[in-house]
C-alpha cells in the first residue's frame, strides 16, 4: 500500500543545471530537477545514465563542474548535512572482516545514534538472525541489505539509496518498499534509484534519465499519461525512444 | 575533530584485526621468531647480535605498520568504505588518529613480547632502559603507519601497495646505519642517508640500546621523527578527498 503525502514543504533536493564530468566524459549535462519532501522519489534509467553520478553529488562526494544543488535548504555537500542524509552506495560499503553489528555500531557511533537504533533498523532490513555473521560470509543480498541498514542509522532525514532493491528476492523486495513508504510517512525523503522499471509503481514520484537527461517526471499515473501507455515499462520505453527520435 | 567518532574508529580498526587471528599470529610472533633467527645466526659472535638486536627491535612495527596500514588504506578506497566515511559527520583526522591508536596499541603488544623474548631469555643488552626500546618501537609504528597511508594513496591495487615496501622501506634500511655505519658510507650515500627519516628512528634506538646516551642527537632524531609522522599525516589526510571525480 502507498502513503500519498501531499506535496506541501519545500522541495527536500533542488538541482540546478548541474553539470558533471568524470574521466573527461560529460556525465550530466544542464540537469535541473528537484525532490519533494516526506515522498518516495524513484530515480528510473537504464544503467550508465548518471543515476549514481546525480546521487553522489547529492550527498557531496562528486566533484562537480557547474552548477547548483540545495539540499534540505544547504549547498549540497556542507558539513551539516552530513547528519542529516543517509547514503546507500551501490556496492555495499561495509567492512566484510566486520559483523553485521559490529559494523551498524560503528556508523551509529559516528552519528551519535542511540545503541537501540542498531537493532531497529536491523528489524527493518530484516536481518536481525543475521547480526553476529560476519559480512564476508554472507550473500550478495543479504550484504546489499547490511549497507541499507547503515544508511538508515540514525535516522536521516532524506535518504539517498543507489539500487537498495537489486538483486533481491521478490518478497523481500516488496517488504523494503513498504518499509521505504513507511519512513515517508513518517516525513522523511527518500530518494531511490533502480533500473527495473517495475519498481516504478512504488514510488510517489518518478525521475527518468537517459545519457545524463531528464527525459520524463510525474506520478506514475503522469508517466502513463504522457506516454499513452499503462504499462509502466512500455510506457519508459516509448519515452526513451521519443527522445532519441 | 570529535572524541567519539575517533575512538569508534580505533575500536572498529581493532575489531577488524581481532576477526583476523592470523594476522595478529604473524604481527606478534614473526618478530619472536626472527630475534631468535638473529640470536641463533650470531652464537658465536655477540657483540654483532648485541650491536644490530636493539635497533631491530624497535624496526620491526615501523615496517609491520607500514604494511598493515597502506594495505589498508587501500581497501578502504577500493571497497567504497572511505567514500560512506566521507559522507558521514566525521573528520578526517578522526580517521587517521583512530588508525593510529589501534595501530599503536598493536604495536605496543609487538614490541613488548619481543623484547620480553630478546631481553629476558635471549641475553640481549641495553644500555639504555628496555621501556625505552617498546616506546621507541611505538613511535616508529606510528611513523610507518603515517607513511602507510601516505603511500596507499599511490597505489591502484594490492600489489602496488605491497611493492612500496622494497621501494620505499628497503633503501632506508641498507642506508640507515644498520648494516654500515654511516660514517663510512660514501659522500653521496650520506647525503641521501641523511635525508631519509629511517636513519634518525635508527640512530635513536642505537643510541638507546648500544650507547644509552640520551643526548641532543637524541632529541633530534625524536624530532625528526616526530616531524615526519606529523608531515606524512598531513599529505596523508590531503590525499583523503571528500569529493572525488
Amino acid at each position: 500500500m502507498i502513503y500519498y503525502r501531499p506535496v506541501n514543504a519545500a522541495p527536500s533536493i533542488v538541482v540546478d543545471r548541474l553539470r558533471i564530468r568524470r574521466g573527461g566524459v560529460v556525465v550530466l549535462d544542464d540537469l535541473s530537477l528537484s525532490v519533494a519532501s516526506g515522498r518516495v522519489t524513484g530515480l528510473l534509467g537504464p544503467s550508465g545514465s548518471g543515476k549514481t553520478t546525480l546521487m553522489r553529488a547529492i550527498v557531496g562526494v562528486q566533484i562537480v563542474e557547474s552548477g547548483a544543488i540545495t539540499v534540505l535548504g544547504e549547498p549540497a555537500g556542507t558539513p551539516p548535512l552530513r547528519w542529516k542524509v543517509g547514503y546507500m552506495t551501490q556496492n555495499p560499503a561495509v567492512y566484510g572482516d566486520l559483523t553485521v553489528r559490529e559494523n551498524l555500531r560503528y556508523f551509529g557511533r559516528i552519528l551519535g545514534a542511540a545503541p537501540e537504533s542498531v537493532e531497529e533498523v536491523l528489524a527493518t532490513v530484516d536481518m536481525t538472525s543475521f547480526g553476529d555473521r560476519v559480512v564476508n560470509r554472507l550473500s550478495g543480498g543479504q550484504r546489499a541489505r547490511v549497507s541499507l541498514a547503515t544508511a538508515l542509522i540514525g535516522s536521516p532525514e532524506l535518504l539517498v539509496l543507489d539500487e537498495p532493491t537489486v538483486g533481491l528476492d521478490p518478497v523481500l523486495r516488496r517488504d523494503l518498499w513498504k518499509a521505504f513508504n513507511e519512513l515517508a510517512a513518517q516525513g522523511k525523503t527518500l530518494l531511490v534509484s533502480s533500473h527495473v522499471m517495475d519498481e516504478a509503481d512504488h514510488c510517489h514520484d518518478l525521475l527518468l534519465l537517459r545519457d545524463g537527461k531528464l527525459v520524463a517526471t510525474g506520478t506514475p499515473a503522469d508517466v502513463r499519461a504522457q506516454s499513452g501507455k499503462q504499462d509502466l515499462d512500455e510506457a519508459f520505453l516509448v519515452l526513451i525512444n521519443e527522445e532519441v527520435a | 575533530m570529535s572524541f567519539r567518532a575517533t575512538f569508534a574508529t580505533a575500536v572498529r580498526v581493532l575489531n577488524q584485526l581481532r576477526r583476523d587471528p592470523r594476522t595478529i599470529a604473524l604481527l606478534l610472533f614473526v618478530p619472536v621468531v626472527l630475534i631468535f633467527l638473529l640470536d641463533q645466526l650470531f652464537h658465536d659472535r655477540r657483540p654483532v647480535f648485541q650491536q644490530i638486536g636493539g635497533p631491530l627491535l624497535g624496526m620491526f612495527p615501523l615496517i609491520a605498520m607500514f604494511l598493515v596500514t597502506s594495505i589498508t588504506m587501500l581497501r578502504e578506497r577500493v571497497s567504497g568504505t572511505l567514500e560512506r566515511l566521507m559522507a558521514l559527520p566525521l573528520a578526517k583526522l578522526d580517521v587517521l588518529a583512530g588508525y593510529a591508536i589501534a595501530f599503536a596499541l598493536v604495536a605496543a603488544a609487538q614490541a613488548t613480547l619481543v623484547s620480553i623474548v630478546a631481553f629476558g631469555f635471549l641475553g640481549l643488552n641495553t644500555q639504555g632502559p628496555s621501556w625505552a626500546v617498546v616506546l621507541l618501537a611505538i613511535s616508529n609504528a606510528v611513523l610507518g603507519m603515517s607513511l602507510g597511508l601516505f603511500v596507499s594513496a599511490f597505489a591502484r591495487t594490492e600489489f602496488q601497495a605491497i611493492q612500496f615496501m622494497p621501494a620505499f622501506i628497503f633503501p632506508q634500511i641498507l642506508l640507515c646505519g644498520l648494516f654500515t655505519p654511516r660514517s663510512q658510507m660514501a659522500g653521496w650515500l650520506r647525503g641521501v642517508s641523511d635525508a631519509l627519516p629511517f636513519t634518525y628512528a635508527y640512530d635513536a634506538l642505537h643510541r638507546a640500546t648500544a650507547l644509552g646516551t640520551f643526548d641532543g642527537r637524541f632529541a633530534l632524531d625524536l624530532t625528526v621523527t616526530v616531524g615526519v609522522t606529523v608531515l606524512a599525516l598531513a599529505l596523508g589526510a590531503s590525499t583523503l578527498r571528500r569529493r572525488t571525480g
